[in-house]
């Protein structure tokens, strides 16, 4: 009872591990460099994922006082009962660090596509040796 | 003991230094000039350390520090009786030597004389700084800069042999230096907290504060660490540097490079350890016995050496070790007997050494099985020769006699009698690898020179030659190499023996070294 | 002094890169002495931040006026300053070689964008040392990172798919980062580095900063390149253009070793790094395989810069180690020894550049000669050797000193031993090499010069001194006078500066 507790009840860190590993995985394994990539933005969405678990609270409201929705109006400051803003705002920040990179990673692709024709790993290093003996 | 601040041990150094640098501005443009720069700067360096000697002889020090890079951490120059005495030696022989290379290297037409002429001077100048360095960081310094601008001047040729010669002869130093002596160095400023050389030896205080165990590395690893000494199994560098040309032989592998090897094996063991300390760990007997072998190791590998600079260098590798041996044995004639030997060695194979590099040039003969009658030919060189040879050997009344003599007495006085065994064998060992050539050259006739000639394929250079290959020459031509080759082997010849008759002045010296020792104890 | 040096010292680069861009579309040839005048401001403003921490201690300088922990701090002691210095006068230097290198291996039209993205990647770097906020430094860490794929993409060869396998690699050290702020904030809800030391050590045990720490340290070695860590950085760094070769090898690296610094001995404790959990003695095992494994490996290359990028490793190798033997004598020669490795690496690529310039010529086997084409050049080449090697009086001989005395001091002595063997794997690289140009056979330079096919000049011209321009020379001289005046005062830098860094309780 209780590992199905630890289990459910954290389900979302759950999710985030099972993210965390298939973006990691198909950075590290995966032969084709669009997958990598796209591994790699699974990866990061799992951190988002992780940051804003962290500052979720069940029944909790937005951190805002004055014209909010509700009840959360009426109380007093209660911080039990606020979302913690703070890591979404990081997040925010960290999303636009992950878009960079993204642009990044798929300005690079264009480019080795362009020189090599291809994605696949592979076909690259085959096309690099062939290179290699031309010198 | 009273300390003279002095910035003389620096200029010393730096002479030759600042001519290097006007020897390469010069270059191939004005040869003459470029020589003048060499001799000046070596006449200039000799005058600079004879105008210590005065204080030296009062008992006092001569110190600079020129930087201070961290506590314990400095360049320091500190000139004392075993620092002069050194200097004085190499300087000297750096004049004499400046005359002959320049002979050398005009009559054989070589190539890059400029570079060769100033890594010679950067060599004397780190010669200098080893020798009047005051702590072991300074020496370390300079011993690493002799080991880099020799570099050049042992693959002078460029031929395949010698760079191949040359890496083996930078993989041995640096190798050993980098891998064992510096660890050495660290270990002792680990335990000491100091690398200041000091008459009482730095390590004193520290035993029983570490284990023995852990000073007994250390020296061992000193030990290996300074190859320039030249000790076996860590020999092999030196014949392989014979690739170089002769007068790098004769004044580096016969002076300064070796020599500044014995010469710190002797700071190692007087200024770091201390003679009290090794006494009482046994050490110098183990050094002295490991000393031995080598002398009586390389006095046979000597024997069946064809090549004449070859097996020069493998006497040297025996001759050095009597330096090693001597300070090993921790007395007092032995020290005085090893202090003495670095000087009496030096003349004596350095006279050996010229004059292979005159045969070379006049007859260019390699091979001590092609010098049957040559005696006849070069009278001057082969005298020198014979001399050279006595003095090697230990008769009297060589120079080499001396030192041999004071290194008996230090054996005995340690009560280490097989020792005398071993320098009775190895004065044997001398005498029959040495005295066969002398004979060879005066008493076998050409004619049997010229047997030998029909198997070995010399190329015939210049009409010099002419004289020596052709059959009906009588071989009794004078045909000596040119006047600015002969002369100083001659002279270092003579002085070979007038040390002989008159070593007041370097026993004055060593006295006085081994005063500051008694002073320190 | 200015009083707002900390801001202005990240605010200047990173407005000056937009104006570079703007200003560079209205006329290119304003790019580079801009550049080079807004890199002179950051020396400027690195020296006046020492001169501040000397005179008055630890700036705490707050972003805005805001309070920590809430806002950003800039925290900036004696390490962040000697690193903002280090930083700021390499990418000056950098910068002034970087015009006919540039010229030549770019096309016209990107000079433009290298400028503005060579700011950036200062901007990015000056942030990550002074920045006291962990999560600022992350942010820091990602635009240096991004504009360092972007600035190798541009390289030859290669240098898109090493850029690639970079950001890839990257990417995982900076979510690794990442994720250990994460772990930090959500036990601590702090992201200041300050404050985060004072509520650290009542959660030492807690397994969720156990965690945090991992994650800091996997995310850090890969972005130093720390073997095994390091496959992505050989590729990357040969690729790229000699400029950015020279910047990043000098001061990326730099960077991340204080950032390594910084997490295992302010953000924790000492105690914590070395007591709590054996991270000193794994880093120092790893530390010793990275310098064996780099000098090996620099040793099979043939390609000139690719051996340096596996110097580069061994380097790496030391500093770790220095920081990993856990005592005074071994931190200062780490620190020491960031600042010797900026300036050796610097003046190497420099060189690599200058030769690359001149001749076309990137294997070392086809340097053949050079010393009487390039002779100054190789000149500086020997004295930048020798200082890698650790011969003295060059800067590289004091931090290996301290370096090894750290070990000895440590009883590692083990580490000592393979401090100077791999020493002598690096002497052994650079033996070859000027071997190489020195004592080369004249055909086989024949043979070498025809299959060059790069090769700008010609065949007459091979002897012919022929020395890069002025404004590669330049910074080649002040780095070669930097190896030798930093040895020669590294004494004055310690008691200065360094002593200072050493954290409580070495």
């Amino acid at each position: 009872m209780d590992t199905a507790q630890f289990i459910i009840g954290k389900f979302n860190y759950w999710v985030y591990i099972v993210l965390m590993m298939i973006g990691f995985y198909a950075m590290i394994a995966k032969r084709n460099l669009v997958k990598k990539v796209v591994g790699m933005n699974i990866f990061q969405t799992a951190i988002i994922l992780f940051f804003i678990s962290t500052s979720s609270k069940s029944g909790a409201t937005i951190p805002i006082i004055q014209n909010a929705h509700g009840d959360a109006a009426g109380h007093a400051i209660n911080v039990a009962q606020y979302a913690n803003p703070l890591p979404h705002v990081l997040m925010l920040t960290a999303i636009v660090v992950m878009v960079s990179t993204f642009g990044v990673a798929l300005a690079l692709l264009i480019m080795v596509n362009r020189d090599y024709g291809t994605f696949e790993e592979d076909e690259i290093y085959e096309t690099l040796e062939v290179l290699q003996l031309k010198k | 003991m009273e300390v003279v601040n002095s910035i003389r041990p620096v200029l010393a150094v730096g002479v030759s230094l600042l001519a290097a640098g006007l020897i390469l501005i010069t270059g191939e443009r004005a040869r003459n000039l470029r020589e003048f720069w060499s001799i000046l700067a070596a006449v200039l360096k000799f005058s600079i350390v004879l105008s210590m000697v005065p204080f030296i002889l009062d008992g006092k020090l001569i110190e600079y520090t020129a930087f201070n890079i961290a506590p314990g951490l400095s360049i320091g120059f500190k000139a004392d009786a075993l620092g002069i005495f050194f200097g004085i030696l190499a300087s000297f022989l750096w004049i004499i030597t400046s005359f002959y290379s320049i002979g050398y290297m005009r009559s054989l037409n070589e190539h890059a004389q400029s570079r060769y002429f100033a890594c010679f001077a950067i060599a004397l100048s780190a010669t200098m700084g080893v020798a009047f360095s005051a702590n072991l960081f300074t020496m370390f310094l300079f011993y690493e800069i002799i080991t880099v601008c020799t570099y050049p001047l042992v693959a002078h040729k460029e031929t395949p042999e010698a760079i191949r010669g040359a890496r083996k002869y930078l993989t041995y130093l640096l190798g050993t230096s980098v891998g064992f002596q510096l660890l050495a160095i660290f270990m002792a400023y680990h335990i000491t907290g100091t690398l200041d050389f000091s008459y009482q030896g730095i390590f004193g205080e520290a035993r029983g504060v570490v284990s023995d165990t852990l000073i007994i590395v250390t020296f061992i690893l000193f030990m290996a660490g300074i190859t320039k000494a030249a000790m076996m199994p860590l020999h092999g560098w030196l014949p392989a540097a014979m690739v170089a040309p002769t007068p790098v032989s004769a004044l580096l592998h016969a002076v300064a490079v070796v020599k500044t090897g014995v010469f710190v094996v002797v700071k190692v063991v007087v200024h770091v350890f201390g003679i009290n300390l090794l006494w009482d760990l046994g050490l110098g007997t183990s050094l002295a016995y490991f000393a031995s072998f080598t002398i009586v190791a390389a006095s046979v590998i000597a024997l069946t050496e064809d090549n004449l600079k070859a097996r020069l260098a493998y006497s040297t590798v025996s001759q050095l070790s009597y330096v090693i041996l001597g300070i090993a044995l921790l007395t007092p004639s032995g020290i005085t007997g090893s202090i003495m030997h670095i000087v009496l060695h030096a003349f004596g194979k350095i006279t050996l050494f010229f004059t292979a590099g005159a045969i070379y040039v006049a007859a260019h003969k390699t091979k001590v099985s092609e010098l049957d009658g040559i005696g006849k030919e070069m009278p001057f060189t082969m005298a020198a020769f014979t001399i050279g040879s006595f003095s090697m050997i230990g008769v009297p009344p060589f120079g080499g006699f001396i030192s041999k003599w004071y290194i008996a007495m230090g054996a005995i006085e340690a009560n280490q009698l097989p020792i005398l065994l071993v320098l009775v064998s190895s004065t044997i060992l001398n005498a029959c690898y040495f005295l066969p050539i002398v004979y060879a050259a005066f008493f076998k006739s050409p004619a049997a020179a010229q047997h030998h000639h029909g198997h070995a394929r010399e190329p015939v250079h210049g009409v010099a030659l002419a004289g020596i290959h052709n059959p009906h020459s009588t071989g009794s031509k004078l045909h000596e190499a040119p006047a600015i080759m002969v002369i100083p082997l001659t002279l270092t010849a003579i002085g070979t023996i007038a040390l002989f008759f008159a070593p007041d002045f370097f026993l004055e010296i060593t006295r006085t070294a081994l005063d500051n020792l008694r002073g320190g104890r | 002094m200015i009083t707002q040096s900390p801001a202005l010292l990240i605010i200047v680069p990173l407005i000056a890169a937009l104006l570079c861009l703007l200003m560079g579309l209205i006329r290119r040839g304003v790019c580079y002495p801009f550049v080079v005048a807004t890199l002179g401001m950051c020396v400027i403003f690195s020296f006046d931040i020492m001169g501040t921490v000397l005179r008055e201690g630890v700036i705490r300088y707050r972003l805005g006026g805001w309070e920590p922990p809430w806002g950003i701090e800039y925290l900036i002691d004696h390490l962040n300053a000697f690193i903002a210095i280090i930083v700021s006068s390499v990418s000056f230097i950098v910068a002034i070689f970087s015009k006919k290198s540039i010229e030549q291996e770019l096309h016209e039209s990107k000079i433009i964008y290298f400028y503005t993205i060579f700011l950036l990647l200062i901007t990015g770097l000056l942030g990550i040392t002074i920045s006291g906020d962990i999560f600022n430094i992350y942010v820091f860490l990602e635009i240096a990172s991004l504009a360092g794929y972007a600035l190798i993409a541009i390289g030859r060869d290669r240098a898109v798919l090493a850029s690639f396998e970079y950001v890839v690699m990257g990417t995982i050290g900076a979510c690794f980062y990442l994720l250990g702020v994460g772990y930090l904030y959500s036990v601590t809800g702090s992201l200041n580095i300050m404050d985060l030391t004072t509520l650290l050590p009542n959660l030492y045990q807690s397994k969720v900063i156990l965690i945090a720490f991992a994650f800091f340290m996997v995310g850090i070695a890969i972005k130093i390149a720390l073997f095994p860590l390091h496959v992505w950085l050989p590729d990357a760094y040969t690729y790229a253009p000699s400029t950015v070769s020279a910047l990043v090898a000098a001061t990326m690296t730099k960077v991340g070793a204080y950032v390594m610094i910084r997490i295992m001995f302010t953000l924790f404790q000492p105690y914590f790094s070395i007591e709590l959990i054996p991270t000193t003695t794994i880093l120092g095992w790893v530390a010793a395989a990275a310098m064996i494994f780099g000098g090996i490996q620099a040793i099979a290359q043939t390609d000139f810069k690719r051996t340096l990028c596996y110097i580069l490793i061994a380097e790496i190798g030391y500093i770790v180690l220095g920081v990993s033997v856990a005592n005074r004598s071994g931190f200062t020669g780490a620190v020491l020894h960031i600042m010797n490795d900026a300036v050796m690496m610097a003046c190497l690529f420099f060189i690599a550049g200058a030769i690359f310039y001149k001749t076309g010529l990137r294997y070392i086997y086809e340097f053949k000669n050079l010393h009487r084409k390039m002779p100054v050049t190789i000149t500086c080449l020997v004295i930048a050797a020798l200082s890698v090697v650790g011969v003295p009086p060059t800067c590289g001989f004091f931090s290996k000193w301290y370096l090894v005395l750290g070990a000895i001091d440590a009883r590692q002595w083990f580490f000592a031993f393979l401090l100077l063997a791999s020493s002598l794997m690096v002497a052994v690289v650079f033996f070859k090499m000027v071997q190489t140009i020195f004592f080369a056979p004249a055909p086989a330079m024949e043979a070498a010069h025809a299959h060059s096919g790069t090769s700008h000049h010609n065949e007459e011209h091979k002897h012919s001194r022929d020395e890069a321009p002025a404004s590669m020379m330049v910074p080649i001289f002040v780095m070669v006078a930097g190896i030798l005046l930093l040895g020669i005062f590294s004494g004055q830098i310690i008691s200065a500066i360094i002593q200072y860094t050493v954290p409580e309780g070495f």
